[in-house]
């Protein structure tokens, strides 16, 4: 298990890092500085407050978390935030990593094993690290005959797929980064893309395994493609709309899994079925298609691909919490942020701090994110649960499956959530709204 | 213009609908063995199993070795059941050499074969889980094998290739807790078998998969010369302990195991039920086992087998293992022909794969315990 090279020494290392560092003060400030000065030297700088914006007021400013906190909840409430931070790409791949450990040592405990256990202090923690630095490490290696363009674009294409799907889950009131009055059928939309993805990979690597598993990919999304839709009209008609988070506030008294059982039980299978995991995950079948339509990818490409799939799988969690089990719905369990700190500031011996921006989330927010991460990670948990518990299934039977048994039980679904709207049970004016 | 392309060169034709597929010898579901598969859409056309990647010679090697040198090379083909293929061997070199066995060395040899073939069973076994996605089914017997590994280590001194069974007895006696220490784990483990049963063999998709994949009727099964697990799962009750016993095996208490199905789910069930037998076999070998004795017979140096032939064979984890040993009044055996269950049931596997869906051909394939090394010998 050794990973230090034969010739480390720790003083050299040191002494480099040394080096390391004494040259880049020195070329900063010999030839950074200047340059930084004469461009200053011709730009007009801002005002604010009634102050000269010149960069040593800034870099105070930046010391002075009264001045600062304004400046970042400003930033918390930008679009670019919410796309790269929180409900979007940062949030879900936080997630997405958590997921992949977690799947590693739950699935460890399952087969008596202990898992990931060295990388790390604890219990292997920063496994998933080792793994992403030697992913991007590896070479990538592209098939001799392959169409390049294309190879190179599938991994980008399915991480924007899964990105554009992540954009679309509202986490908490507010909080979502794309909220179209047709969030639901902007889903359906960005799920269709998954096959064709990995269709034109699997033709564009130019293997007869990746091309096989791409077909496979192809029948079994397509197939499951309609039970997924289906089953999704029954809570449209109880709620009334196809906005997500209109979807999530309609849920405020009841979740929509205690009327619409079924719908929810052929949602969650279909939901195995498009991430490909087991039992449904036959277009990376290893004993017969070695990796079906990933065989050819190497390298981060690979790592892409992986990060893409389980953004997607958080994705589909949450989409299942947004629209069974009532989204951010939940006791207010979350303190309140206490008030002194805010009209008072805070006393450090002869010092009082005043902090204007506080507090930066509101209560109901950080409630809210509570209860939909608790409720999404236990998704999660039960999507990750069949893989230490049944075998790959045959391409026949998952399309039996698809074409027949789901597809009627989300019509009887349907009829269901139909049933209740006419009899003035739920729905807009019911008994129960 | 047209090159005249010498004999034997000349291309296939070939349909656009069938797709070859290669499948090994680097492949993550073929092992050391080459299928080569033709598909029309998800169906199989035609299975060429193509085996010979691992040959190592070993029949040949057997001919420049004295018979106590042979025994660790002969056992290298399966490394999991090393008791069993070297039984054969030492009971055929036993014959040709006249040794008289001890009745004790006899009981330990019964044992030690019975631990290999629960350790070669479940190695197969979670190559099998594994093979049809149950990775559960991997961990487990990969974890249970340990259990006997260890008691075979106790035994043998080596966790592998034990090189245990020697003509003429066993290489040394048992350590002194041995007999409480092997009832101990012998029950444990067939606590654990019964969770497998829960597990994976009552599983509805495995069963949904498995079973009638790869129907090997009786007739076929005797006329393609099938052995083993493949045969007794097509409804054929032959097993070498019971009709040719050897050594003690006539005064032990187990039954053979004998399906009627003859489909995948049947060739898989056989080696888990023969477990229960094996783990019976052990437990009635160390209650009638002599408690103290000698365990083996003493060879002169170089001994010389006579102008003379032999055939034994057992019942190993995968069928019967048989020896033809040859000698001619020299040291070393004029000629040793292993014959083996895997090369037989290969046999077996194109008529089985054909017109089945590529989905089950893991299933097939690995159903048909086979080892690709033991047949390549």
């Amino acid at each position: 298990m050794s990973t230090i090279a034969p010739q480390f020494r720790l003083s050299r290392f040191i002494g480099s890092l040394f080096d390391l560092i004494f040259w880049v003060i020195l070329i900063f400030s010999l030839v950074g500085l200047p340059i930084v000065f004469i461009v200053l030297f011709y730009i007009k700088l801002p005002v604010i407050n009634g102050q000269l914006m010149t960069p040593y007021l800034a870099m105070t400013w930046m010391a002075d978390p009264s001045r600062t906190l304004p400046i970042v909840k400003n930033f918390m409430h930008t679009t670019i935030f919410r796309v790269m931070a929180f409900p979007g790409f940062g949030f879900a791949a936080l997630l997405a990593a958590a997921t992949i450990f977690v799947e590693r040592k739950f699935l460890a405990k399952m087969q008596l094993r202990v898992g990931p256990l060295y990388c790390g202090k604890i219990e292997g923690i920063l496994q998933l690290m080792g793994d992403g630095f030697k992913l991007m490490s590896k070479e990538i290696i592209i098939p001799a005959k392959a169409d390049k363009p294309i190879f190179w674009m599938g991994p980008l294409l399915f991480v924007g797929a899964a990105g554009a799907f992540v954009s679309l889950i509202p986490v908490a009131p507010g909080w979502v980064v794309a909220n179209p009055n047709v969030g639901l059928l902007a889903v359906f939309a960005v799920i269709g893309f998954f096959p064709i993805i990995a269709v034109l990979t699997a033709w564009a690597a130019n293997s007869k395994w990746t091309f096989i598993g791409g077909l496979r990919a192809l029948h079994q999304m397509v197939a499951f493609e309609i039970p997924l839709i289906l089953s999704l009209l029954g809570v449209v008609i109880l709620s009334g709309s196809l906005n997500l988070s209109q979807i999530v506030e309609s849920q405020e008294h009841f979740w929509w899994i205690a009327f619409l059982p079924i719908g929810a039980i052929v949602f969650f299978i279909t939901i195995l079925a498009e991430l490909e995991r087991v039992p449904f995950d036959l277009p990376e079948a290893e004993s017969e298609i070695v990796a079906g339509w990933l065989t050819e990818f190497s390298g981060m490409m690979y790592g892409l691909i992986q990060l893409g799939t389980y953004l997607k799988l958080y994705a589909f969690a949450g989409l299942f919490t947004v629209l069974f089990l009532g989204g951010w719905n939940g006791p207010m369990v979350w303190p309140p942020f206490p008030q002194d700190i805010i009209t008072q500031g805070i006393t450090i011996g002869p010092v009082t701090a005043k902090f204007p921006g506080l507090p930066l989330f509101d209560q109901e927010m950080l409630n809210g994110t509570l209860w939909f991460v608790i409720k999404t990670v236990g998704v999660i948990l039960l999507i990750l649960l069949p893989r230490g518990v049944f075998p790959r299934v045959r391409i026949d039977m998952i399309l039996h499956t698809g074409w027949y048994k789901l597809i009627g039980l989300a019509f009887i679904n349907i009829f269901i959530a139909l049933g209740l709207l006419y009899a003035g049970v739920l729905g807009p004016g019911g008994l129960l709204h | 213009m047209t090159t005249q392309l010498p004999p034997g060169m000349h291309l296939e034709t070939v349909d656009d609908k069938i797709m070859t597929l290669n499948v090994g010898p680097q492949h993550p579901g073929s092992g050391h063995m080459r299928l080569i598969i033709k598909v029309d859409g998800d169906y199989i056309v035609s299975c060429d199993p193509d085996p010979g990647y691992v040959h190592r010679g070993e029949e040949k090697m057997a001919e420049y070795r004295n018979y106590i040198q042979n025994i660790p090379h002969l056992e290298r083909p399966v490394i999991h059941d090393s008791s069993n293929i070297l039984y054969p061997y030492c009971l055929g070199v036993e014959e040709l050499l006249g040794i008289e066995v001890p009745e004790r060395a006899k009981y330990i040899r019964v044992i030690a074969a019975e631990l290999n073939r629960c350790i070669y069973i479940l190695y197969w076994l979670a190559i099998y889980g594994i093979f049809l996605g149950h990775s559960t089914m991997f961990m487990w017997p990969a974890g249970d094998r340990e259990l006997f590994i260890d008691l075979l280590e106790a035994m043998s001194g080596a966790r592998v290739t034990h090189a245990y069974l020697v003509p003429g007895g066993v290489r040394n006696d048992l350590p002194s807790n041995f007999e409480e220490r092997c009832l101990r784990q012998v029950e444990y483990f067939e606590k654990r078998l019964k969770e497998y049963e829960a597990i994976f063999y009552q599983n509805p998709l495995l069963k949904a998969r498995t079973e009638g994949s790869g129907i090997l009727s009786r007739t076929d099964a005797i006329r393609l010369g099938t052995t083993g697990s493949v045969l007794r799962a097509s409804g054929v009750d032959f097993d070498v302990r019971k009709k040719e016993p050897y050594d003690v095996y006539e005064n032990l208490d187990f039954q053979t195991i004998v399906m009627k199905e003859g489909d995948s789910y049947a060739r898989s069930r056989i080696p888990y039920l023969e477990m229960f037998e094996s783990c019976r076999i052990i437990k009635d070998a160390l209650k009638k086992m002599p408690k103290s004795g000698s365990v083996r017979t003493k060879l002169k140096p170089n001994p010389k087998g006579g102008n003379d032939e032999v055939y034994r064979r057992v019942e190993s984890g995968r069928g019967a293992i048989g020896y033809y040993i040859v000698s001619n009044n020299r040291p070393e055996p004029y000629r040793v022909k292993i014959s083996v269950g895997s090369f037989r049931n290969l046999i077996c596997m194109p008529y089985l794969l054909k017109g089945e869906k590529l989905g089950n051909m893991p299933a097939v394939y690995w159903g048909l315990n086979y080892w690709p090394v033991e047949a390549d010998r």
